[in-house]
């Protein structure tokens, strides 16, 4: 399953698309350990199969929570969860 | 002795309940349900062999387990059935982790998506559920699986408890917005804002440059439309395609939705805002049948 988290402001759309197909085979929790905003979690989808989410407590909070990664000058290629992810399932808008 | 309505009370939609007549009893046979309970309201669907025998819609309560009690106990109204007959039974939505007599949650997207199946039929590929406070752009299969979603942030804007701020404010009943809304001689431009709070500035606004109440309905129900078909878009439509949630019920939105997008949503008799109950007690059965197949086979 495809999964699409995100918002949209005045400076744009933005998603964080997770690919849960790659999650069952990996376990590491690389992203949830990457990053720093804690957002991520893996847990049992609806048909038990592991699956990494963002946490229903951090979804309508992305735009605050995900600012500290957003484009900058001189940052690292991958976002710390995109690189974080073992599977590279994790991919972002911006 | 009732007047015309309150100001207060005119985002009241109707509460509803309803028995399968085509259904004479359901004793002996497999009963399971699905409890939805949404940041807005809650349903009760009652299934006998994958048919809808009966179900409540309602409001939702301050206590989510009082709430996922009540729509049950209404469902089951005049049927002889008890909180404990359904073999199995489902709780979804925002609220599926407070229903005390649920055997499993499930989230309310693979739900709506299951429930869609079988309001819609299986050649539903895209589902837009409108639904109190979020909207969410989901994906399926044939067999009604999910196979994407999208979700976006925001808050009550754009939803049905935004539709619910502005009836109350413009002193129309909630279930009349859709029809008023084509009341206009053109297309007004959207509001500007479907926060809820800014919109109840503007529109206040609008009404004093002397806006009619219809046109500000139109405006709004564009401005809603305009939100959720940005959200679509993004996911990508594929037909056939059709909204659940209560918002569904509500014309102005709807067909400007169409509008915008090109396509028409898939019409259906049943109420939308089961859409999430009904695919819970789909999951149900489908649980239950898993469970003994999986014990026949020990």
């Amino acid at each position: 399953m495809i999964a699409h988290y995100g918002y949209e402001d005045g400076s744009g759309e933005y998603y964080i698309t997770i690919n849960t197909e790659g999650c069952g085979a990996c376990g590491g929790k690389g992203c949830v350990a990457a990053c720093p905003a804690g957002i991520f979690e893996l847990e049992a989808d609806d048909w038990g199969r592991d699956a990494a989410i963002v946490k229903e407590s951090a979804r309508n909070m992305l735009r605050a929570l995900c600012a500290g990664c957003k484009p900058q000058i001189g940052r690292d290629e991958l976002l710390p969860c995109e690189a974080g992810c073992e599977k590279g399932v994790i991919v972002h808008s911006w | 002795m009732s007047g015309p309505a309150e100001k207060s009370d005119c985002w009241r939609w109707e509460e509803s309940r309803y028995t399968n007549p085509g259904i004479s009893d359901w004793r002996g046979r497999t009963v399971t349900a699905g409890v939805d309970i949404g940041s807005t309201s809650t349903q009760a669907v009652i299934m006998i062999g994958g048919e809808l025998y009966a179900y409540a819609s309602m409001r939702t309560g301050a206590n989510s387990p009082d709430s996922a009690r009540s729509a049950m106990s209404w469902a089951m109204e005049g049927t002889g059935m008890a909180e404990s007959d359904p073999a199995f039974t489902v709780g979804t939505g925002y609220g599926r982790v407070n229903v005390p007599f649920a055997n499993k949650t499930i989230t309310e997207i693979s739900c709506h998506a299951r429930g869609a199946n079988f309001i819609y039929g299986p050649t539903v590929r895209t589902i837009l559920d409108m639904g109190g406070q979020d909207c969410k752009a989901i994906h399926c299969d044939e067999k009604g699986a999910v196979t994407s979603f999208m979700m976006n942030d925001k808050c009550a804007a754009g939803t049905g408890r935004g539709m619910e701020v502005i009836a109350n404010l413009l002193s129309v009943h909630v279930e009349d917005i859709g029809d008023l809304s084509f009341k206009i001689d053109e297309e007004p431009p959207m509001v500007s804002s479907i926060c809820v709070i800014f919109a109840k500035t503007e529109a206040t606004n609008l009404i004093r440059q002397g806006w009619t109440k219809e046109k500000v309905l139109a405006a709004y129900c564009h401005a809603m439309a305009y939100r959720v078909v940005k959200l679509l878009e993004r996911n990508e439509v594929q037909e056939d395609f059709a909204i659940t949630g209560g918002i569904a019920k509500n014309k102005g939105v709807v067909k400007r939705i169409e509008k915008l997008l090109g396509i028409e949503a898939l019409a259906t008799e049943h109420d939308t805002q089961l859409a999430g109950a009904i695919g819970a007690a789909l999951i149900a059965r489908d649980l239950l049948t898993r469970a003994k197949k999986k014990e026949e086979a020990q």
